[in-house]
């Protein structure tokens, strides 16, 4: 590791004129791929902010449309809210197959997001369910906001303030998960909302998570998993690495995809 | 029994300490006035140095030194050995190349040691590091072993043409061509054993400290064999004297083979703590470990088994290609020969065999012995080919191995070994039955009923363990001796202290070898102290690796507890006033045998300290004994493990339903760190069979270097083991030990691919049975299913 500078601001105002202050600074809200990064030399940041001071950011709102959590929220606090359980569990049920308990209890929904990790949870979570991700500047949705590997429209210095997940009729997660790290191998968030249904996976993609058009298509005729029958995901724009190769992760898209419409349905 | 004697499952005395973090480590030890050293690592897998520029490094904050190959070679300091000759069939030596500890010229593997910075702090050594301009002249890599001895492979080291380290054989190929030739049926596989890397959960250390007064060198290192350590650095690297040079090797967490070895590392950082005229540490990180510690298996192996009319076998034929990497670490040259081939006869009666293996270099990691080291290779061999030739024969896997079990004792087999004592149809039987054999068909329509493919296999292992006696491993080539020393003082106030040659990291020594003194002197463990891994305070000793510190180490202690023993009657003789043919010795007591006067084991250790009972010249005072103990053979622990799984076909994942393990150590000192050993084991060889793999890319790069892309067995991946035993002594060794630590990575691979072939009906699936390659074994038409 690098030596640099380390700030705890304790308001969102403090954080983002730290932010616009500081060239390479960034923002510490987990940490979980931030540090080890920079433990191997890999990243150096000239500053480090650390958000676990801004309680603003903290904490969990049920309305009866939506549910709405701050960006420096735990994966462990989700996964354990009674609110996200009843109102979403596919989201709750999510948030506890993130990583391991020590992950958990670091994580945040913020920094999951704005790292848009291709093979990250949340990411699935947000685009199935339409969330509105918010920042201290404006308000995305999560088709706009997500824009390719490790990539968000975030600018500089803007920094998320939390998310807004419209409550679902019906949602559920189906995650298979690499053998060695744990993280998606091939993850599916399935949502039915009066509106639409949407299929999101992540993982997978060279692009990091998207929207299976055709899945939602066939779905939308019958939210069940008998309507996904004959229906494959093509290997084309996949990922391949040692653990699985684009045609085996395709197969898993269509296995998932069943698993979580099953899920979503049986409860 | 006594309640802490032999064959009591007593608490470990150690995990007091070790689980509330008071354990004391080499990263632990920090010397007054310490630097720090980080070395520079080649980024390429096989490149030639055209220079290394310092002169930018050496200016940076904090640095003290920065040493390359050159400043070794100006000292004279020898390269690292390879401890066990091998000659080729034709009768030439092996063919090994230099293994400085910092290259000279050419680097031959990603994580190749390039340079030493040695600085106030590591992170002043590493920013240092990162200023050396090293120019590589980077040349093709090869990082497979059959590819590496094909026309026109990169070249790895000069001497060895075609990267060939030795053409070896063991066996008699005429008789097992005459066998081959008279089979009725031949059953025929091609294996690969995959690349391992060990993964202590301690990653190696090194401490080197220099005291220029007495000019003492002292080397605190992560050593499974500090005496083996101090040996080689002293009388082949040349870093002192050996009465110069102290190691210390204290609590080691877990080495698993990997820690037997003498690295780079700590042989420079002992020899850097003279050049700067301080103490000098390293301590890896997990990258580090996993580019540079010696690797464990890497075999391609064809192999066939010649059967006559009844099942039974006739011969077996086996061509192995073992990849050495790309230097000879230590003990590397005996893993693919003789602790590999003399095994391939298992537990069966097969009149001939002949193996050939070619030992061959490539640009990759070392690789040497790990748990099981050889064996669990040999096992996976035989055990594979007897599942596949019984299905082939339409013979039941069970019944076959049956058929084919030797059956008398001793036993010789074509290779070398003769096998003392066993009993492989009681171990199989009682496992049959553990293993509710008999429904499991049952069990295999219910799992079809929800989808799931469920099979059965079975690995009959059998090992060796305590390589011994020295002066035939000697004859075959290794150049130390595989005895035991132990030294047994029993202090005036009657307290013990054993120091042994062995070493213990994880294996509970502390209390198995307390337990020992407990059962033959009557005394509680809680006097007792196990004292190891430092050549200061233990005279020699050869270490612990190969499951040897039961049969041979104990039986030392056994040996030099013995002449306490004899000792002590003498002195009993004059305190009690009787001859000394009188006296017996038993639950503590000397009596004189027919009366009631006696006097007890402490009172007797007073009287021969204070000498005031007896004349000085007529006895020597003191009761302090030592002894020397060389086996007269291996031990041959064997069993049976039974694994049953269930796959899903639609996702590849294996999940293992039942295990049963039936094993037979001989004697066992403490039952509950045998089964310990025996489910550690077991999760090693599951590890090895369905998670671990250690990948290079044609480059040589190592795809697989952190656990984001290591896949090691987890406590959820493995179901609540049945693990029972079966007894027969062992005759080579006082005690009746054979071992137990290596047996169930030995035989874990074996049942799990069985299994899964089981399930899959056809053979074609590769180690390791990732989800991915399961899933694609899994839509493939089973021959077996599809000839029914």
């Amino acid at each position: 590791m690098y030596a640099f500078e380390y700030h705890r601001p304790t308001s969102l105002r403090q954080a983002a004129s730290l932010l616009s202050k500081n060239e390479d600074a960034k923002i510490l809200a987990g940490g979980h791929t931030l540090l080890p990064t920079m433990k191997q030399r890999l990243a150096s940041p000239s500053a480090l902010i650390d958000l676990s001071k801004v309680e603003d950011l903290r904490g969990i709102e049920r309305s009866a449309r939506a549910v709405t959590i701050g960006a420096m929220t735990r994966h462990g606090e989700v996964a354990e809210s009674a609110d996200v359980r009843e109102a979403i569990p596919g989201l709750a049920e999510m948030a506890e197959l993130i990583g391991d308990p020590a992950v958990r209890h670091r994580g945040t929904l913020g920094g999951s997001v704005a790292n848009n990790d291709p093979a990250a949870d949340y990411p699935a979570a947000c685009l199935a369910l339409g969330a509105t991700i918010v920042t201290n500047k404006r308000k995305y949705t999560a088709d706009e906001f997500f824009t390719g590997l490790f990539s968000t429209a975030l600018d500089e210095g803007e920094i998320v303030t939390k998310v807004s997940f419209p409550i679902p009729q019906k949602a559920a997660y189906a995650k298979f998960r690499n053998p060695a790290s744990r993280y998606a191998l091939v993850g599916v968030f399935v949502a039915k909302r009066a509106s639409e249904i949407r299929v999101a996976v992540t993982g997978a993609g060279e692009g990091g998570v998207f929207r299976w058009a055709e899945a939602e298509a066939a779905l939308a005729k019958r939210f069940a998993a008998k309507s996904l029958e004959g229906l494959t995901h093509p290997a084309e724009g996949l990922n391949s690495d040692l653990h699985a190769d684009a045609a085996y992760r395709a197969h898993l898209i269509g296995v998932m995809t069943r698993r979580a419409v099953q899920a979503a349905t049986s409860r | 029994m006594t309640a802490t004697g032999i064959g009591a499952p007593v608490r470990r005395k150690e995990d007091q300490r070790f689980v509330t973090g008071q354990g004391r480590y080499v990263d632990d030890f920090n010397r007054p006035g310490q630097a720090h050293a980080y070395f520079l690592r080649s980024p390429h897998a096989h490149a030639t140095i055209r220079s290394i520029d310092t002169s930018a490094a050496a200016a940076m904050p904090g640095v003290v030194a920065i040493f390359t190959g050159e400043d070794l070679a100006r000292d004279k300091v020898g390269g690292l050995i390879c401890g066990w000759m091998i000659h080729s069939k034709d009768g030439s030596p092996m063919k090994a190349g230099p293994h400085p500890a910092l290259a000279q010229g050419k680097v031959r593997y990603v994580g190749d040691h390039v340079a030493v910075v040695v600085a106030e702090t590591v992170s002043q050594a590493k920013d240092a590091a990162e200023a050396i301009v090293v120019d590589y002249d980077v040349l093709p890599a090869v990082v497979d072993g059959v590819a590496a001895q094909k026309a026109g492979a990169p070249q790895v080291h000069e001497v060895a043409e075609d990267n060939t380290v030795f053409r070896w054989h063991l066996g008699d190929k005429d008789a097992t061509d005459a066998a081959f030739a008279r089979a009725k049926h031949v059953t025929t596989i091609d294996l690969v054993n995959n690349r391992l890397v060990p993964n202590p959960i301690e990653p190696r250390a090194a401490i080197g400290d220099y005291d220029p007064g007495n000019e003492n060198l002292t080397l605190y290192t992560t050593s499974q064999n500090p005496h083996v350590a101090r040996l080689v650095l002293s009388a082949f690297i040349g870093i002192a004297p050996e009465h110069k040079l102290r190691v210390i090797a204290p609590d080691v967490g877990g080495g698993f083979g990997s820690k037997i070895f003498i690295y780079a590392e700590e042989t420079v950082c002992v020899w850097a703590a003279r050049k700067v005229g301080r103490p000098v540490k390293w301590t890896s990180d997990r990258t580090e470990a996993f580019l540079s510690d010696a690797h464990g298996r890497d075999h391609a192996t064809h192999a066939e088994m010649a059967l006559d009319e009844n099942g039974r076998i006739l011969g077996l034929r086996v061509q192995t290609v073992a990849n050495l990497g790309a230097y000879l670490s230590t003990f590397s040259s005996s893993v693919p020969t003789y602790l590999y081939a003399p095994l391939l006869s298992g537990s069966y009666d097969i009149p001939a065999i002949y193996a050939e293996v070619d030992g061959v270099y490539t640009n990759t990691a070392p690789v040497d012995a790990y748990r099981g080291a050889g064996r669990p290779e040999a096992t996976f061999v035989i055990e594979r080919l007897a599942e596949v030739a019984a299905r082939q024969i339409g013979m039941d896997p069970a019944k076959f191995r049956r058929k084919n079990y030797v059956r008398s004792f001793p036993h010789q087999t074509p290779v070398i070994m003769t096998y003392d004592a066993g009993d492989y149809v009681t171990t199989l039987d009682k496992a049959l039955e553990a293993a509710d054999y008999k429904n499991f068909g049952r069990r295999k329509r219910e799992s079809a009923r929800s989808g799931k493919l469920r099979g059965i296999g079975f690995s009959s292992y059998i090992e060796a363990c305590g390589i011994a006696p020295s002066q035939a491993v000697g004859s075959l080539g290794a150049g130390v001796g595989l005895w035991e020393s132990a030294e047994v003082r029993v202090n005036p106030t009657g307290s013990i202290e054993v120091l042994t040659g062995s070493h213990s990291h994880g294996q509970g020594h502390e209390t198995t070898f307390a337990q020992l003194v407990s059962d033959r002197l009557g005394v509680s463990i809680d006097s007792v102290s196990i004292v190891h891994g430092d050549t200061d305070k233990v005279q020699f000793g050869m270490g612990t690796y190969g499951s040897r510190s039961g049969a041979v180490g104990m039986s030392a202690i056994a040996k030099a507890i013995d002449k306490v023993i004899a000792k002590g009657k003498k002195v009993a003789a004059h305190v009690l006033e009787a001859s000394e043919g009188d006296i017996e010795f038993k639950d503590g007591k000397f009596t004189v045998a027919g009366t009631d006067r006696s006097a007890a084991f402490g009172d007797i250790a007073l009287q021969a300290y204070i000498a005031h009972k007896f004349s000085g010249q007529d006895l020597e005072p003191g009761l302090k004994e030592g002894a020397f103990y060389d086996p007269t053979n291996f031990t041959f622990p064997a069993g049976v493990h039974i694994c049953e799984l269930e796959i899903d076909p639609d996702t590849g994942i294996v999940s293992i339903e039942r295990w049963t393990a039936v094993d037979d150590f001989g004697v066992i000192i403490n039952p509950m760190i045998v089964e310990g050993q025996v489910h550690g084991g077991i999760a090693q060889g599951v590890g090895q069979a369905l998670h671990e793999g250690a990948f290079y890319d044609a480059s040589g790069q190592l795809v697989t270097a952190s656990f984001m892309d290591y896949r090691m067995p987890r406590a959820a991946d493995l179901p609540s083991f049945v693990v029972e035993t079966t007894v027969t002594p062992c005759p080579s060794n006082p005690l009746g030990i054979k071992g137990c630590g290596e047996a169930g990575a030995i035989a874990a691979p074996a049942a799990v691919i069985n299994a899964i072939t089981d399930a899959l009906g056809h053979e074609d699936i590769a180690m390791p049975a990732t989800p991915q390659n399961v899933w694609r074994a899994a839509q493939k038409t089973p021959m077996r299913m599809a000839a029914e």
